[in-house]
């Protein structure tokens, strides 16, 4: 019974801080960045008067569906979260993302507009880009901690950082896809590229845009909550260091965001592919050396 | 028992009966009637040996194996007279080796050795005789109005339908014999009447017609299917004879008996994983199965979803006791591996619909490849789950390009374009069965998490492979989700200005796709409940029980609701909005009908959108050179160094 | 108080001119003057942008191209001209293709003049261009929808 009420505590946290949490973080962002380029910045508080603002915009879509796969989006970002922060299975909280980033993209290619579709096309690769060194990032915890339960790798007595040191470097590194940060912004990008109008997002606004970005912010606490995991050591210095390195990630993250310019899509892929295959996979035929030793 | 025969006995006589009926309106009643009959019949089957068990069946008649090895000596007659008509000479070889092979073989040795069993029924039979009773009668009607556009689009060319029925019809009688056949002479007739009736189905718009009426590459592209799956036959053959004369027996059962540590039966096990690996058309094998879709839609269906490369993994899961842990398993699960990743990058640089669905066909087919290589209990857990889900929605999506390709004249996906408004009902149905593909709380993807479990988990001969079959999976499913995301886009795209035009469909087309969306659904609502009922019983038989499931029962639950969600926000939201709708932005060009935008001479120009395709990664060519050549060396390695123990076993032996 | 004031995404289009007034609109994203200080985001997007930063004359090619962005935008929207090509048409006004300032063609709510026009200029411009934002705002949250502006006129070109 206590098992579901700490469970429930962690959902409800989350639904309810993510969002602040999120907003901030990203306010913060884009005062580093501002000062990063020898700028004073906008207010800490400017995302939540952005979203304020896109819902006080008027209605208008291009064509009766595109709200609903947004809508699908939104939920299921938020299931993601959800089952992540109630100790679930790591694989189910990768497929549901995956289906919520699936909505976006067919959000974007539903509208039919060129700049959307390239963006969508685009946001697509880079999931394909991603995936691969997610679920091995799922796969190193399972071999670690012998099983999928965020909930069981939460309260293990080592630190899975130590066992998977590739893995987190690799994880790290496809968190600049994720996050939407040069050089991989390729889809979409905060910043005022103009190579393809607004890519995904070009025909989404008011209500419909202001929901995409907070299901963003939810979506970077949970990948947060990744980088937290590695972490856990059951101590409550453990959960200490995981909370550091994951504001330390955030400042890499705006740090190369602020170094590299955008890159081509083939970089991407390449990269990420590699990163995987080299740091990933290795870490894991490591892991399993360790084990059977 | 007598279901047994009627499932067997009653598609044959259908099947004679059409070949004979010529008229429109006879031929719509018989094969309506025999479709809701055999439909019937299997979930007849499948209730009244529900509570029972693997269930054996001692029937035993001289007369029986006579006649079968008669039909079988006249197919070979057949194959031998058209191989030589068409110059394929190959297939003629095959013939003459392995029919006279068996043939002796039974007449000699195989006579003295006592059988049993000759038939039997446990959950895998039943699951494979329901999902060729109704997904494979579904198919079947559906062929009706499809067959009839078929005839209208191709003008001149003689009408054939009823050959073309009688052919569907013999399929489903040989594949429910397949999956029922504990004699194995008995499952290598059927697994050879398969083979044929693929080549002639295949063969379709080539064979038998007059020369200017030939499609030359119907016929080249039958002979190759031919010649594969004789060769994979010889295989069985080989097996046959082997299991005869080493094991003293030719029962399936005894084979599994036998265990992964014998010798003679991992022998045998690796030569009916090649057989198996032939069908399921995996590479170095696969164009058999892609040569395939010179074939009218139904059979392609038929082909790929409920039938034939159906017989080929349902040999392989069947075998998946005896392949565990051996160089057996190991030459499945790598031939599998390789072919489930290339398969799935192949399948990104097609734009044909129909060659998309192929390739990702046979990358599934791949992945249950390996996890009847694998063999542990999950493995085939995650295994007869991906045959399930597989075969209802890879049916639906081939049933509903062949209605798209009638209706707007194409099967490229992008002239699928604006489908959405052309055909609302169609493309929600073509979303669907994508969805169901590959997205999560869709049927496919509970399967292949189940897998990737059983990779993990599986013990491993080398200590590497279990690594490198998680890599495959984890690059192969990032590959699947681009393929079908990018066609999934194309389908919801809404282009303006577009025509309904899908009032020209035919009913039985509707109701054939409707059912399977239905199923579609329903199974995965309802997978929990197959999984403990019949798939885990299966298991507790064939592995002495399952110790705990990849997917533990909370998470089968929320993925049942995440489906009874979708299903509700659909229900509710879809394509309702009050809000205002505006044109796409075309940066300030849009000439207002969101299909043009003026240029810099301020005439009007239409706007075209094209997928990626990325031929410089994922060519196909290049694809299938890399997966022929590593999964050949697999086969050519473990079969080599069998072939070479054999003669030296009995070299040494005399 | 309206969270449109707090958060001003601009679109820019610079129409026939020489692109000084242009180059000053981008200047006021630069560190010297860094209007993200205000919320103010450069989108190239008019479906997420609530000010339309005009530069240069309309003319033939572009007056439809003008107006099209504009009605792409939604409610609540402010159009600001900046530089005096894009308030009457400046020194192209005589041209043979130059329809004139932006307003023969939609709305404008602020007019900058200058050439080319200051950055501090251009910032005092779309902070005016707020007010009208703001109020405009009000009028959707009260009663719904915004009275559409008096279509400008067509002619004046032909006859000059």
């Amino acid at each position: 019974m206590n098992g579901y009420v700490t469970m429930i505590i962690f959902v409800v946290a989350y639904l309810v801080l993510a969002p602040l949490v999120g907003g901030f973080l990203a306010g913060l962002d884009r005062k580093i960045t501002a000062r990063m380029q020898g700028r004073v910045g906008p207010p800490v508080l400017q995302p939540f008067y952005d979203v304020g603002k896109l819902f006080e915009k008027e209605a208008i879509t291009v064509n009766k569906v595109q709200d609903f796969y947004v809508l699908c989006f939104f939920i299921f970002v938020l299931a993601t979260g959800a089952f992540f922060f109630a100790g679930l299975n790591l694989l189910l909280v990768i497929f549901t993302l995956t289906l919520a980033s699936v909505f976006l993209i067919v959000a974007a290619f539903s509208s039919n507009s060129p700049y959307a579709q390239v963006g969508a096309e685009r946001e697509l690769l880079q999931m394909m880009a991603y995936e691969p060194m997610v679920l091995l990032t799922a796969i190193g915890f399972y071999l670690f901690a012998g099983s999928f339960d965020t909930s069981a790798i939460f309260n293990l007595s080592g630190m899975p950082f130590f066992y998977l040191i590739g893995i987190f470097v690799g994880f790290v590194f496809i968190l600049t896809i994720k996050f939407r940060k040069s050089p991989f912004d390729l889809s979409m990008s905060h910043h005022a590229h103009q190579e393809l109008v607004k890519g995904l997002v070009t025909e989404f606004s008011g209500k419909t845009l202001g929901l995409i970005e907070i299901a963003h912010w939810y979506e970077n606490i949970f990948l947060l909550g990744f980088v937290f995991l590695f972490f856990c050591n059951g101590t409550w210095w453990g959960y200490l260091i995981g909370v550091v390195v994951c504001l330390a990630t955030y400042f890499l993250e705006i740090l190369i965001d602020n170094s590299f310019a955008r890159m081509k899509w083939q970089v991407a892929i390449n990269s990420a592919w590699i990163v995987a295959l080299c740091v990933g996979i290795g870490n894991l035929f490591i892991l399993k050396f360790l084990l059977m030793v | 028992m007598g279901t047994i025969f009627f499932l067997i006995l009653f598609p044959t006589i259908v099947a004679i009966l059409l070949l004979v009926l010529k008229a429109d309106a006879a031929r719509d009643v018989v094969v309506t009637i025999a479709c809701i009959a055999i439909a019937a019949g299997s979930i007849f089957l499948a209730v009244q040996y529900f509570t029972k068990g693997t269930q054996f069946f001692d029937f035993e008649s001289h007369a029986v194996n006579m006649t079968m090895m008669v039909i079988e000596i006249i197919l070979a007659i057949i194959i031998v007279v058209l191989a030589i008509k068409y110059k394929k000479i190959l297939a003629a070889v095959f013939a003459i080796i392995q029919t006279p092979l068996v043939c002796w073989f039974e007449l000699t040795k195989g006579h003295d050795i006592e059988v049993a069993n000759n038939l039997y029924f446990d959950r895998l039979s039943m699951i494979m005789v329901l999902i060729i009773g109704i997904v494979g009668s579904l198919i079947c009607l559906y062929a009706l109005g499809y067959m009839k556009d078929f005839q209208h689009h191709n003008v001149g060319a003689p009408d054939r339908r009823p050959w073309f029925f009688f052919l569907l019809f013999i399929f489903l009688a040989a594949m429910t014999g397949l999956v029922t056949s504990n004699n194995l002479i008995w499952m290598y007739f059927f697994w050879e009447i398969t083979s044929l009736c693929s080549f002639l189905l295949i063969g379709y718009n080539g064979l038998f017609h007059s020369k200017e009426n030939e499609d030359k590459v119907a016929t080249n592209n039958a002979f190759r299917a031919l010649i594969m799956n004789l060769g994979g036959g010889l295989g069985f053959a080989v097996a046959i004879v082997y299991l005869g004369t080493y094991g003293g027996t030719i029962e399936l059962n005894k084979l599994l008996a036998m265990g992964n540590a014998s010798q003679v039966a991992v022998i045998v096990a690796a030569f009916l994983a090649f057989a198996g690996i032939t069908k399921a058309a995996q590479m170095p094998f696969n164009s058999w199965l892609l040569g395939a879709m010179v074939a009218p839609t139904p059979t392609s269906a038929l082909l790929h979803s409920s039938t034939m490369v159906k017989a080929g993994v349902f040999l392989i899961i069947k075998l998946a006791p005896v392949l565990n842990g051996n160089y057996a398993g190991f030459m499945t699960m790598m031939v599998g591996g390789i072919t489930f990743l290339l398969a799935s990058f192949a399948a990104i640089s097609q734009s044909n619909g129909k060659r998309v669905l192929a390739y990702s066909t046979i990358a599934n087919l791949g992945l249950i490849v390996v996890c009847g290589g694998i063999g542990t209990a999950g493995a085939v857990w995650a295994g007869t789950m991906l045959i399930i889900f597989h075969a209802v929605t890879k049916s639906l999506l081939f049933l509903c390009v062949g209605t798209a390709e009638h209706n707007v004249g194409s099967r490229d996906i992008e002239d699928l374009d604006g489908l959405f408004g052309k055909m609302p009902r169609l493309a929600m149905f073509v979303m669907i069965g994508i969805a169901g593909m590959f997205l999560a709380p869709f049927g496919m993807l509970i399967s292949k998490w189940a897998s990737m479990v059983a990779f993990i988990n599986a013990p491993s001969m080398f200590g590497f492979e279990n690594i490198l079959l998680i890599g495959i999976i984890c690059f192969g499913s990032a590959a699947t989700a681009f393929y079908w995301t990018k066609w999934l886009g194309k389908m919801a795209a809404v282009v303006a200005g577009t025509e309904n035009i899908q009032k020209n469909v035919h009913r039985s087309e509707w109701t054939a796709q409707g059912t399977l969306v239905v199923l579609t659904v329903v199974i995965c609502l309802l997978f929990p409940f197959i999984s403990s009922k019949v798939i885990v019983p299966y298991l507790n038989e064939a592995f002495g029980g399952i110790s705990d499931l990849a997917i533990s029962s909370t998470n089968m639950i929320i993925m049942c609701i995440m489906v009874a969600v979708l299903l509700l926000l659909i229900v509710f939201f879809f394509g309702r909005t009050n809000k205002k709708i505006v044109n796409i932005y075309l940066s300030g060009v849009n000439e207002g009908d969101n299909l043009q935008f003026e240029d810099a001479f301020k005439a009007p120009k239409a706007l075209a959108l094209r997928n990626w395709y990325m031929e410089s990664y994922f060519g196909e060519k290049k694809m299938n050179m890399i997966g022929d050549i590593l999964s050949s060396v697999a086969i050519v390695y473990v079969l080599g160094m069998i072939i070479a123990f054999v003669i030296g076993g009995i070299g040494g032996g005399m | 108080m309206a969270y449109v004031t707090k958060s001003p995404w601009v679109i820019h289009y610079d129409g026939s001119s020489c692109n000084g007034c242009d180059i000053e609109v981008l200047a006021c994203l630069t560190p010297m003057y860094d209007v993200e200080r205000f919320g103010i985001i450069n989108t190239g997007n008019p479906k997420h942008a609530d000010v339309f930063l005009v530069t240069g004359s309309v003319n033939e090619q572009n007056k439809e191209v003008v107006k099209q962005i504009y009605e792409q935008m939604p409610e609540p929207k402010a159009v600001v001209a900046i530089g005096i090509c894009a308030c009457n048409g400046g020194i192209f006004k005589e041209c043979y293709n130059i329809q004139g300032g932006v307003d023969t063609v939609i709305p404008v709510d602020c007019y900058v003049p200058g050439c080319a026009a200051r950055p501090e200029a251009i910032i005092d411009g779309v902070v005016a261009g707020l007010g009208v934002l703001a109020a405009k705002r009000e009028a959707m949250a009260k009663g719904g929808s915004i009275p559409a502006p008096e279509a400008p006129a067509e002619e004046g070109k032909e006859e000059a």
